[in-house]
């Protein structure tokens, strides 16, 4: 069949315009996993610029729970708001972080379910990027959410022994462990069928997790079930290490354990997540 | 790209099953490496899930597909270097501008910062889309999507690219401005494989078409070797007192040997005429029962026509069908005169 042509512009079309747009030019070299990685970040650092909203967990999580926690509880449990801190500060940040850590398998699931990810998948890029590049800009949001826990702890009169250094030891440790968490939410994102039923899943996972744990109270108080619970509980073990890291009296083995612990929970999980998503139908 | 080179797709025996659902159920396809190819059929026939094989999003259950010479499951990498995809659905991020998508493409495909702005620009103002560069796609109309969904598929132009029912839900100022994209990228040496539900879009833009339905490809070849498989043409004829109608259509029944097509419009009819020498029969036929007719035509085949023909049940069932076939008859008369 011949098609009838139709003129350039006819369509209300700028006619040269398309026609330049359309003609064959050489071809870029081909982008490298880091930088199709970092592009992607930069992708969903660009949404959060367009909704800022999306910050509004990462923000307000470090600061209700600091504070409230430290007001509410302080005199009760410590004798003092302020020493209730020198032992909460530390464990506010490790709750705060890992609350948002689901996002990376929030974030995933809606791309995959408009389509975006089909658009990734067809092109021809390392094929983690997607992933790589989310849990890229998921560290910065993790930094933000621990940066203002320390900042604000600061103000309310914590004061680590462990010096700066402790301190950014301590917060390298939480990314890194969630960094690990990551990964499992990642992989959610994939099986689960809406987003919101990962955040569910999300909460009904980490609220036993971080309340029966040390985060809040010395386990001492607690009955024996519960304290071996909260003894092997990988929260608390994370608790431990960072409260050890902030207060300068940090145990090596404690430091390996977590990172074993992140360690492990990449190495099962992302390949898992990474199958998931190559073979999507 | 030549006449003569190889063909951009070798599909033989594709078969995918969704639980016990044969989505594909042995699909075989050659489609050149030249101009326009639509691929042709009903709600769920397996159009899409045709091309999220061919596009290596999803590995077939059985048989094997070369895509510009390559497998689509062992060398997939080499395939998606030169094909693009335009799904179904939108696939843009909503919350970011239409500048932004594409630079994040452009960037993605290995163009420098600098480079990527300008393509995305340039790709912006060919598609009409220079104003609503800077706001959100949120805030785009349909016709607006689209073309930004074809703009992000030609960031590099492809050697093959497939576009899954571009024009579904366009108004047809924004129909047109697709198809004007459609011919120009074909004229540029894209292959493009065009799946749709619209006989007359398949008719307007295809060079080459499939007929898809239940996972199968019941038919194949040139629009018109499709409708003269099906026979010489058609007679509509509009009678003045809908009443006569059935009156008419027994007497047409009768002259040209075939059955009678009534449409929602009570005063249309049609009927296939195998040979146009029974049409005219047919028609003195009507006038000797003193039946007025406001309008009658001899059309060739419509793709709907060919497509009843071919499935034994009609293309589409939703309530545009008629808009779409009469549509059709515009085309074809503007065509013809
Ligand atoms: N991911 C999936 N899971 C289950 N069933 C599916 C899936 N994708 C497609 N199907 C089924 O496979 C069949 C073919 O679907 P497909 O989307 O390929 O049709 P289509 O020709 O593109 O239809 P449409 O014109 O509506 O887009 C349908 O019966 C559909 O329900
Ligand atoms: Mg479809």
């Amino acid at each position: 069949m011949t098609t009838t042509p139709v003129p350039h512009g006819s369509a209300g079309l700028p006619d040269r315009a398309l026609r330049d747009a359309l003609a064959t030019r050489p071809r870029p070299p081909r982008t490298g996993p880091l930088s199709a990685s970092l592009t992607l970040a930069w992708r969903a650092l660009l949404k959060i610029k367009h909704v800022p909203e999306q910050l509004a967990d990462a923000i307000m999580i470090p600061i209700l729970f600091t504070v409230m926690f430290t007001y509410l509880f302080g005199g009760a449990m410590a004798g003092s708001t302020h020493e209730y801190l020198q032992f909460l500060l530390p464990g506010t940040m490790v709750f705060a972080v890992l609350l948002i850590t689901v996002y990376a398998g929030v974030n995933l699931k809606n791309d995959v379910t408009r389509g975006i990810a089909d658009r990734f998948r067809s092109m021809p890029i390392w094929r983690p990027a997607l992933l790589v590049g989310g849990l890229i800009s998921d560290a910065g949001r993790n930094l933000l959410a621990a940066g203002l826990v320390v900042a604000l702890g600061l103000v309310m009169g914590f004061r680590p022994a462990g010096g700066v250094i402790g301190v950014l030891l301590a917060v390298g440790l939480v990314l890194v462990f969630a960094f690990g968490l990551s990964w499992v939410w990642a992989t959610l994102g994939l099986v689960l069928r809406t987003p919101s039923a990962i955040s569910a899943v999300s909460f009904l996972v980490q609220f036993p997790l971080t309340f029966a744990s040390n985060v809040f109270v010395d386990p001492q108080t607690m009955p024996g079930w519960l304290r071996t619970f909260v003894r092997f509980n990988p929260v608390s073990q994370l608790v431990e290490a960072v409260r050890g890291l902030m207060n300068g009296t940090a145990q090596a083995s404690r430091i390996a354990a977590v990172l074993l612990a992140s360690g492990l929970l990449v190495a099962v999980f992302a390949p898992l997540t990474m199958r998931l998503y190559r073979n999507q139908t | 790209m030549s006449m003569n080179s190889a063909p951009a797709i070798e599909a033989s025996g594709l078969v995918k099953t969704f639980g016990g659902n044969r989505a594909l159920d042995g699909v075989d396809l050659v489609v050149p490496a030249e101009g326009v190819f639509g691929f042709l059929g009903p709600n769920g026939a397996g159009k899409t899930t045709s091309i999220r094989v061919l596009a290596t999003l999803s590995p077939p259950d059985a048989g094997t597909a070369r895509v510009l010479g390559h497998d689509v499951v062992r060398e997939a990498d080499r395939v998606r270097e030169r094909i693009s995809l335009t799904g179904q659905f939108a696939s843009m991020d909503e919350e970011l501008t239409g500048f932004e998508n594409l630079t994040i493409l452009a960037r993605l495909l290995g163009f420098t910062r600098a480079g990527a702005r300008n393509r995305a620009d340039e790709l912006l103002d060919g598609f009409g889309l220079a104003e609503a560069g800077g706001r959100t796609v949120k805030t785009y109309s349909g016709g607006m999507r689209r073309r930004l969904d074809v703009a992000a598929s030609i960031i590099i132009s492809p050697d093959l690219l497939f576009l899954d029912e571009p024009t579904t839900g366009l108004d047809p100022r924004s129909r047109n401005q697709v198809w004007a994209i459609v011919r120009a990228l074909a004229r540029e040496g894209t292959t493009v494989l065009l799946t749709t539900q619209y006989l007359d879009e398949a008719d307007q833009l295809a060079d080459r078409l499939a007929v898809i339905d239940r996972g199968r490809i019941i038919a194949e070849g040139t629009p018109s070797q499709l409708k003269t498989s099906v026979g010489a043409g058609t007679v509509q004829v509009h009678v003045r007192d809908p009443a006569r109608r059935s009156e008419a259509g027994r007497l047409l029944a009768e002259a040209l040997g075939t059955p009678v097509q009534t449409g929602s419009d009570e005063t249309a009819l049609s009927a296939r005429a195998d040979d146009p020498g029974r049409a005219s029969v047919a028609l003195a036929g009507l006038a000797r029962a003193g039946i007025d007719l406001t309008a009658f035509a001899l059309a060739h085949p419509s793709l709907d026509e060919v497509f009843l023909a071919l499935t034994g049940h009609r293309a589409e069932t939703d309530t545009d069908t008629d808009a779409h076939t009469d549509a059709h008859a515009d085309t074809h008369q503007e065509k013809t005169a």
